[in-house]
């Protein structure tokens, strides 16, 4: 009974916090790219935009959903579901920190930890290609076909090298728990398996982190959505909340990526320098840089309502601040915040590359993948192999 | 069963109900008003020539056959990579021995012009 | 919650297979297939085998449907057309098929004749690491034939689409 009351708190929780970050993922990415094109962004609804992932729900619920009369029905309602379920499932494995105490309950930050995790969510992404490709299929359309076609063949193309760049880091851990991987690793940069010695697995970091935008079908390999040759891709004839559901799988997806890079190559929870060395200040430190910003704009008003609503900020941040500096506090919220640190950041370069690289042709696209990632990722693990091995 | 797996059936209705509730639920609220150039198959605002079932290129379907059987071979390097530490020399000799195998296969392949997208 | 959780995915399993036959239009057929493999694999994970329920997932379910719905979708294979039903195939299929099923669960039960014992939880070999150390030292000439049988694999498949390259 204690158990199933756990897991469903947990599983509310995780789900949650998932579900807001995916809104909020999606505020990240309009205004990170605005200002890489000199733009406000989102800037109306709420300050700075804040609310607009509301305002966009708002609109996409209350939107008209057409069901054109030239589809396949079922396939075509059934598409979106699976996209999305399959995006979501992968979620459930992810550690985010250590085991913590609370209210006198033992318990990890993991809904729960497979002694395969790494091949289930492996097993969860190759399911997630029907959705694309039914979508494709279903919605009859030429440019729905050729986008759900295309962009289920790069997912498969995409999955060899990344399941060769997984293999790597796995014969250093020696395990297929994702908790265990991370524990695998030590609590600074050079434990963690990107750097690790006898054999740093920087190779297989950016194969998997390529072959990782690829099967999100981001920039510079969102081929199935290529505007100007093939419309909205796989979901050209969806509307209203069935596109939504597309979009939230993609962004679910980067999640699920962003999160198992940094479990596999970026020591998970694991700290950027030891505890001993005061990496538990990091956070509070930040916080505070953030309350005297706040603070000194506060005394110097750019706006009149500036000099109330700042110091009220730099209030909050500096109390944070504070809370971190509590051992009882530390002990819960370090792993955490490390770990969120490492998977924000890893979204944000997602980010960062779609405001910045151009997109590949589709031919150019396979032959990467086939001709140049998969042999360099069967080289990558001969060599770890051997290097593990020798030491 | 063994332990773990009971959360991950729990999440999956969580996963399935979510999109279910919110398609039921915006069922209930959004307008409805079809009409005959709405529902017509989106190409560009021209009348669609022809519908979409027609045939496409052979190319996909080498690639989804080089991938079943590329994908049979990385399943074996799991195992494999979890009792590496325990066998040592014998392991690497194992693993560079079917890696080998399989290099040839694919070089090969390339050669004879599988991997090439015209 | 075992027996429970393996008569929702027994049945589900039975039903895809018979959705499977049942369907005219193909790509219904290859989905159902999907249904088949996935609940399979509940039911292996279900008997303690970790690795191969996750192996069934990604190599039959992720893998070789993929494979099938390309095809149905390249060639746009239609839904087949039934014409009359030949009657001495009804005849014959009928009993045919319930004369398979006998002999099939009389073999059965003559080669595990104390399945009676087999119960959920019994087998706790079934992670990746029993199967590698299995494989690796016990099997070790069955996988390096596997990669001999892959090469062949990959040799068949080039030369067969070499034909549609050309």
């Amino acid at each position: 009974m204690e158990f199933i009351v756990i897991s469903l708190v947990k599983a509310a929780i995780v789900a949650a916090v998932l579900m807001t970050t995916l809104a909020y993922l999606q505020w990240v990415e309009r205004k990170v790219i605005a200002h890489i094109q000199l733009r406000m962004g989102p800037s109306r609804v709420g300050p700075h935009g804040l609310l607009q992932p509301l305002a966009d729900v708002i609109k996409l619920i209350t939107k008209e959903d057409l069901i054109p009369p030239h589809v396949n029905k079922f396939f075509y309602l059934l598409a979106p579901f699976l996209a999305v379920t399959m995006a979501l499932l992968s979620i459930s494995v992810i550690p985010f920190g250590s085991e913590v105490e609370l209210f006198g309950y033992k318990t990890w930050m993991q809904m729960t930890d497979l002694n395969v995790g790494v091949l289930f969510v492996l097993a969860v992404s190759s399911m997630g290609v029907y959705g694309i490709a039914l979508a494709g299929w279903a919605s009859n359309n030429k440019y729905a076909l050729l986008g759900g076609l295309r962009s289920s063949a790069q997912m498969i193309s995409y999955e060899l090298p990344m399941s060769l760049a997984i293999a790597a880091p796995l014969l250093l851990a020696n395990t297929l728990s994702l908790r265990e991987i991370v524990q695998s690793q030590g609590d600074h940069l050079f434990a963690w398996s990107i750097f690790k010695l006898p054999a740093p697995q920087l190779i297989s970091f950016v194969i998997f982190l390529i072959a990782g935008f690829a099967e999100t079908n981001r920039v510079p390999f969102d081929l199935p959505e290529a505007e100007n040759e093939l419309v909205a891709g796989f979901h050209t004839e969806y509307s209203s909340m069935k596109f939504a559901a597309f979009f939230m799988a993609e962004y679910a997806n980067m999640v699920t990526v962003s999160c198992m890079t940094s479990i596999l190559f970026l020591g998970g929870w694991q700290p950027l320098f030891p505890v001993s060395l005061g990496s538990n200040f990091v956070a509070p430190a930040l916080f505070a840089l953030g309350g005297s910003l706040c603070l000194y704009h506060g005394l110097h008003p750019a706006r009149r309502k500036d000099r109330y609503t700042l110091p009220v900020f730099a209030a909050i941040f500096f109390g944070i601040a504070l809370a971190l500096l509590a051992p009882p506090v530390a002990r819960v919220v370090m792993p955490l915040f490390w770990f969120a640190a490492k998977a924000g950041f890893l979204l944000f370069c997602f980010i960062w590359v779609r405001g910045t690289l151009p997109r590949f042709r589709y031919d150019q696209l396979m032959g990467f993948a086939w001709k140049f990632l998969f042999p360099v990722a069967v080289l990558n693990l001969l060599v770890t192999s051997l290097l593990v091995a020798v030491f | 069963m063994p332990d773990g797996y009971l959360q991950i059936f729990i999440f999956l209705a969580i996963a399935i109900a979510f999109p279910t509730v919110t398609i039921l639920a915006a069922k209930l609220i959004r307008p409805s008003a079809p009409s005959i150039t709405k529902l017509e198959a989106y190409e560009c605002g021209i009348k669609a020539a022809s519908d979409s079932r027609g045939r496409y290129t052979v190319r996909f379907y080498i690639i989804a056959i080089l991938f079943v059987i590329f994908d049979v071979e990385t399943i074996f390097l799991f195992p494999f990579a979890v009792r590496y530490k325990t066998l040592g020399w014998f392991g690497v000799a194992e693993i560079v021995v079917f890696l080998a195998i399989l290099i040839v296969g694919y070089v090969w392949a390339w050669k004879k012009g599988a991997l090439e997208w015209v | 919650m075992d027996v429970i959780l393996f008569l929702a995915f027994a049945a589900i399993a039975v039903v895809c297979a018979v959705n499977v036959v049942v369907q005219t239009h193909p790509i219904s057929s290859a989905l159902s297939l999907i249904g088949v493999m996935g609940s399979l694999a509940v039911l292996y994970l279900l008997l303690g085998a970790e690795f191969i329920a996750m192996a069934q997932v990604i190599v039959y379910a992720g893998a070789i449907m993929v494979l099938f719905v390309f095809v149905i979708m390249l060639l746009n294979a239609g839904a087949e057309s039934r014409r009359g039903r030949s009657l001495t195939a009804q005849l014959l299929g009928i009993p045919g098929f319930f004369a398979l099923l006998v002999l099939l669960s009389y073999t059965v039960l003559r080669l595990f004749p104390d399945a009676a014992h087999v119960k959920f939880g019994g087998f706790t070999g079934g992670s990746a690491k029993d199967v590698g150390k299995l494989l690796f030292t016990e099997y070790l000439l069955p996988f390096e034939l596997t990669s001999v049988l892959i090469l062949i694999a990959i040799v068949g498949a080039v030369v067969l689409a070499r034909k549609e390259l050309e």
